[in-house]
Parts: structure tokens; C-alpha cells; sequence
């Protein structure tokens, strides 16, 4: 058989296809990915060494410039990686917990006015943040809570990013009702049957909530530049910003090193959960 | 306890059809249905908070703002028109932001999804390695948005850059270009590109949707790869293309991050990556000129919903949503 298909001209036609298809897509990921191969690998050279040479493989490796960066602002980097993972964990909490109650109302409850109330939450989705920006600054600068974390993760505890219940709304939509219907024959409430039964099986979509939510709230650059301007609130990005702020053209060594380790979580959760990244992508996509 | 009180259905002690019975006249909302109404809006009261204190309060406040002379520390002075006027009459950074956003958005949105969607016909169907390749080309859609990537991306564009050291293998000597004008806002723009991954992933989905009888059928017609391309994966993938399209368009006319780190926090070289939403940033939290910055907020809805409408009207001549007719 193989020295039939591999005599075969249409075969061997399609497997030299295949072959440079392959060899395009690794190519093309190459050119996508050089930049930050480029980046991990000039954290590593000597910085007189890094705009010397364009190659990847570094001549000589050093780990000066992640020491130098994690020193080089007024509090050790790791104050900063605290301080954005305090926000992102309370995020992630806040979200779960007010996007996942809300969508179970909207999904399984029956009450008046529920298409208006809907229709308001899918409106909130496409509303650009500048809209209502202005005003929220001015209301929590009038409680005294710039400077604090209150403006960034109150929010989340109150269903601001309608798009996670959105998401569980259609994924509890998938849920058979019988399961809701059994166990309220057994005597479980609605809290009960949220809490019980909706709730565990609602894992993927919490867990594509969960991911989302933490690279979002990682990376959000926007919102803690205007709360946090106080070098002690000071969150990843924001520092990352004033290091680049204070040294301008120089010390590009330690910042890309800090930049690396700013990286370093999203990588991580990405590759953990790339599954639900991908299929909260998809699903929100096409429903 | 308020749970165990409140929160409790009806069907957990057998009621036999209350609505019926207490029938008088117009049908009465049954007791079940009452207590469920209640349990809903009790799920519901963090979302209601927010969707008042944070949503609604705030769009309506900055609708008022925006008519007013408001800066933190005084009373806000109400002015009429005057934000609107002075914007679209005497600010040409206004009109610089709005141009270099629409030229942003008109490149880099239809690039982007183009390459998306590229990349998304070559992964299809039964290619081998398909989660690798797509796992490394979402990853930069993840990473496109942080502080991080922008910093590299400054130094990958500088004078001393990547590209430049990689121009200056073949003897050629390149400039800064995040700091010549003529081509700042290109930087940006292949920035936005290069995260083509999430499109990609969403053009995929869609992709797996299409049955492949199709296919089969079109291929014992005679059909060849372009002809198939044309009359069934191109038509069919249409609600997605629109969709992405909506959507990448609202998303990058609010990109902020890249221009300010890129720019570091002027919009310069010359305004030449002044995006509106830096402007708007300025005016709001840098002279703490609040009103205006509502106004700009304002425009900046109306542009957007806009757009989108037109999206929508547009898309009646060239989406396609199967025999639903």
C-alpha cells in the first residue's frame, strides 16, 4: 500500500501541499512571536548587548537586568505584583459571585419587566467606559476612595461587566430544567437550587469568567492610571508605566525584564486555561 | 435565614394550581409566581445597585456634565452648548484625534480581520497540530493590550529598535519610527494586527459550523477549491465576519493603552497617535476639564452608535443568514 500512495501523484501531490502549509503556519508563527522571543531573550544580555544584536541566542546571559529592575522603583517590584494580585483576585471574586446570581435570574426566574431588564443588561455590554467615566471619578474622588482599590473592584461586585452574565446566561440556558425541577420536588429552594445544582455545573463558564476576568483586570491599564496615583497603590502596569516614565531611553534591559515578569501570569493562566479561553470566545461569538 | 424565608418555591409544598382557585375576575399573579419574582430580583439586587450607581446614574450625570463648566474643585457652571461648540469650532486637536482614531480604525480593523480570517481557512478541518498553531497565534491577542507589549513595542519601532538592528544586518539605516509623525500611527496599527488571534478563534468556531455535506456535495458537482470557497464557506461565514466586524470596530475606536505608552501620554510625535480617548483622557484627568471631557465622552457614544447602526444597514445587503427568509 505505501509504495502505491506514495507512487500515487495525487497523493503525493497533497502531502507535498500539506507539507509547505505546514511550514508556512510555523513560519508565520515565528514572525508572530518574535517579538517577545526577542524580548525574553535581551532580558538576559547585558544591556549594551541587546539593540547589537537581533538574534534570539544571546552570547552572554545575565540575570543583572531582572535584579536591577526589581530595585529599581521606590518599593521592590514584588509590592507591585501584590498589589495587582489583590485586585485581580478580588475581581475574580466579584464577578463570579454578582454575575453568576444575576444570571441565573435572568435565565431561570420568571418576573416582570424581565425582557426590559435583559435588553438593559446586553446594552451595558456595548457601552463604551467613556461614557460614564467622568461621573464615577468624581463620585468616588466625593467618598474618598482614590487612591484605594474600592473604584476598581466595586464594580466587579456589582455585576458591572455585564458580559460574563451574558455568557453564563447562555450557558445555563443549556442546562436541562429538569434538574431544577427535581430538586425542588426534593425541597430545595431557589437558593438551594442555585447554589447546589446551577451552580457546579456551571464550571466551564465560570471558569472561562474566572480566566477572562483575571487577564482583563491584569492588564487594564486605564482605570488604575486614573485611580491609583500614589506611588504605594501603584499596580503592575501602573509601575511599569512610571519605570518607563522616570528612565526614558535607558535601562531598557530592566524594564524588559520587568515586563517579562508583568507577562508571566497571563502566560501562565493561558496556558492552563486556554480550553475555556477558547471556548468563551466561541460560544459568546456565535450565540 | 432571609434565604430560607424568602427564597423558598412554591413547589417544594405541593400547592395544587393556586392561580385557578383564587380565579376572581382578571387572573391574579399566583403566590408561586410572587415568591419567584421576589427570589429573582433578590439575585438580582447587586446587578440592579450597579446598573443604577455606576450605569445609569453616571451616563445621565454626564449628559448634565457635558452642558456644564466643571473642574472637581467648583461648582459645575452651566454653559448650554458651548462644550459642543467650542469642540467641533475651535479645537483642532478635537479634529486631529477624530482622524488619526478613524484612520486607526478604517486600517487596522478590516487588516486585522483579514489576516483573521486567512489564517482561519489555512487551520480548518483536520490539520494536524490545529491546537498548537492556534494556541500561538491567539496568544498575542492576550498580550496586545498590556503595558508590557506596548514598552516592547516602543523600543521594537525606536531608534536603536529590533527592526532597525535587523535593517542594519543588510546596510540599511533606518529611523525612530514610534517618533517620526509619518509613521507613529503605522506602529499602532500593525500593533492592532498582530492581534488578530481572537477574530481568528471566533471565524474558526464559525467555521466548524458549516456542515461538511456541503462540501461533499459541491466537490461531486465539480466544484473546486475556489468555487466552494466562493459559493458556500464565504456566504455562510458572513454572520461572523459581521459580527467580528462590529465588534473589533466598537473595541479599537476606545483603544487607549498603546497610544499612551507609545506616545508617553502626549499623543505625539506632532498628535500624530493622539487617540480620542487620550484626548479625552487629557481633558478630563490631566486639566480637569470635566464638562468637556463629558462632551467628548458624548460624541465619542453618538460616533460609535453610529457606526454601528450603519453596520447594521449595510449588512442587509451583503450578510447572509441562510434560507431564514
Amino acid at each position: 500500500m505505501a509504495t502505491v500512495s506514495s507512487r500515487n501523484p495525487v497523493l503525493y501531490r497533497r502531502r507535498v501541499t500539506r507539507g509547505a502549509k505546514h511550514l508556512m503556519l510555523i513560519g508565520f508563527g515565528l514572525v508572530m512571536l518574535y517579538p517577545l522571543l526577542w524580548m525574553i531573550s535581551s532580558s538576559l544580555k547585558p544591556e549594551e548587548l541587546i539593540f547589537r544584536e537581533p538574534g534570539l541566542i544571546p552570547s552572554e546571559i545575565t540575570l543583572d537586568n531582572y535584579l536591577e529592575g526589581w530595585n529599581a522603583l521606590a518599593h521592590p517590584f514584588s509590592y507591585y505584583l501584590w498589589n495587582s494580585a489583590l485586585i485581580t483576585v478580588l475581581s475574580v471574586v466579584g464577578n463570579l459571585a454578582a454575575c453568576s446570581l444575576a444570571a441565573y435570574s435572568f435565565a431561570r426566574l420568571n418576573f416582570p419587566l424581565k425582557k426590559l431588564w435583559f435588553a438593559l443588561m446586553l446594552g451595558t455590554i456595548m457601552l463604551p467606559l467613556h461614557v460614564v467615566i467622568v461621573p464615577q471619578y468624581i463620585m468616588f474622588s466625593q467618598l474618598d476612595m482614590i487612591n484605594t482599590i474600592w473604584p476598581l473592584i466595586l464594580p466587579k461586585f456589582l455585576a458591572h461587566d455585564s458580559f460574563f452574565i451574558f455568557l453564563m446566561v447562555q450557558f445555563i440556558r443549556t442546562l436541562p430544567r429538569e434538574l431544577d425541577e427535581a430538586a425542588a420536588i426534593d425541597g430545595a429552594g431557589y437558593w438551594r437550587t442555585f447554589f447546589r445544582v446551577i451552580l457546579p455545573l456551571c464550571t466551564p463558564a465560570l471558569t472561562t469568567t474566572a480566566i477572562f476576568t483575571f487577564i482583563w483586570t491584569w492588564n487594564d491599564f486605564f482605570s488604575q492610571l486614573l485611580y491609583l496615583n500614589n506611588p504605594d497603590n501603584f499596580t503592575v502596569p501602573v509601575a511599569l508605566r512610571s519605570f518607563l516614565d522616570s528612565s526614558g531611553e535607558s535601562s531598557w534591559g530592566p524594564m524588559f525584564a520587568m515586563s517579562i515578569i508583568a507577562l508571566g501570569p497571563i502566560f501562565g493562566f493561558f496556558l492552563a486555561g486556554q480550553k475555556y479561553l477558547i471556548r468563551g470566545m466561541a460560544t459568546t461569538g456565535l450565540k | 435565614m432571609v434565604d430560607s424565608l424568602s427564597l423558598k418555591p412554591e413547589a417544594a409544598a405541593p400547592a395544587p394550581a393556586p392561580a385557578v382557585k383564587r380565579g376572581r375576575g382578571r387572573p391574579q399573579p399566583s403566590l408561586r409566581s410572587r415568591r419567584e419574582a421576589w427570589a429573582a430580583h433578590l439575585f438580582l439586587v447587586p446587578w440592579f445597585i450597579g446598573l443604577f450607581l455606576i450605569t445609569i446614574g453616571p451616563i445621565v450625570a454626564s449628559f448634565y456634565l457635558s452642558f456644564t463648566d466643571y473642574s472637581l474643585l467648583e461648582e459645575a457652571k452651566w454653559v448650554g452648548l458651548d462644550n459642543y461648540v467650542k469642540l467641533f469650532t475651535e479645537d483642532p486637536r478635537f479634529w486631529t484625534s477624530l482622524k488619526v482614531t478613524a484612520i486607526y480604525v478604517v486600517v487596522s480593523v478590516p487588516l486585522q480581520l483579514a489576516f483573521a480570517l486567512a489564517l482561519a481557512l489555512l487551520l480548518d478541518r483536520g490539520l494536524r497540530g490545529l491546537s498548537f498553531y492556534r494556541s500561538i497565534y491567539y496568544l498575542p491577542s492576550l498580550l496586545g493590550g498590556s503595558v508590557a507589549i506596548a514598552i516592547l513595542w516602543r523600543k521594537i519601532f525606536g531608534a536603536n529598535g529590533l527592526i532597525n538592528a535587523i535593517l542594519g544586518v543588510f546596510g540599511i539605516e533606518g529611523t525612530s519610527y514610534v517618533n517620526d509623525p509619518d509613521t507613529a500611527l503605522s506602529t499602532l496599527i500593525l500593533l492592532h494586527v498582530w492581534t488578530f488571534g481572537a477574530p481568528m478563534v471566533i471565524f474558526l468556531a464559525g467555521l466548524r459550523q458549516i456542515p461538511s455535506s456541503y462540501y461533499e456535495a459541491a466537490s461531486i458537482d465539480g466544484a473546486g477549491t475556489v468555487q466552494q470557497f466562493k459559493a458556500i464557506t464565504l456566504p455562510l461565514l458572513t454572520p461572523i465576519i459581521f459580527f467580528n466586524l462590529v465588534l473589533e470596530i466598537i473595541k479599537s475606536f476606545q483603544s487607549f493603552t498603546q497610544s499612551f505608552i507609545v506616545s508617553n501620554g502626549t499623543g505625539g510625535p506632532t498628535d500624530s497617535t493622539l487617540f480620542y480617548t487620550l484626548y479625552l483622557y487629557t481633558k478630563g484627568f490631566k486639566d480637569y476639564e470635566m464638562g468637556y471631557a463629558s462632551a467628548l465622552a458624548w460624541v465619542l457614544v453618538v460616533i460609535i452608535a453610529g457606526l454601528t447602526g450603519i453596520n447594521f444597514l449595510a449588512s442587509k445587503y451583503w450578510v447572509f443568514y441562510g434560507d431564514s427568509k
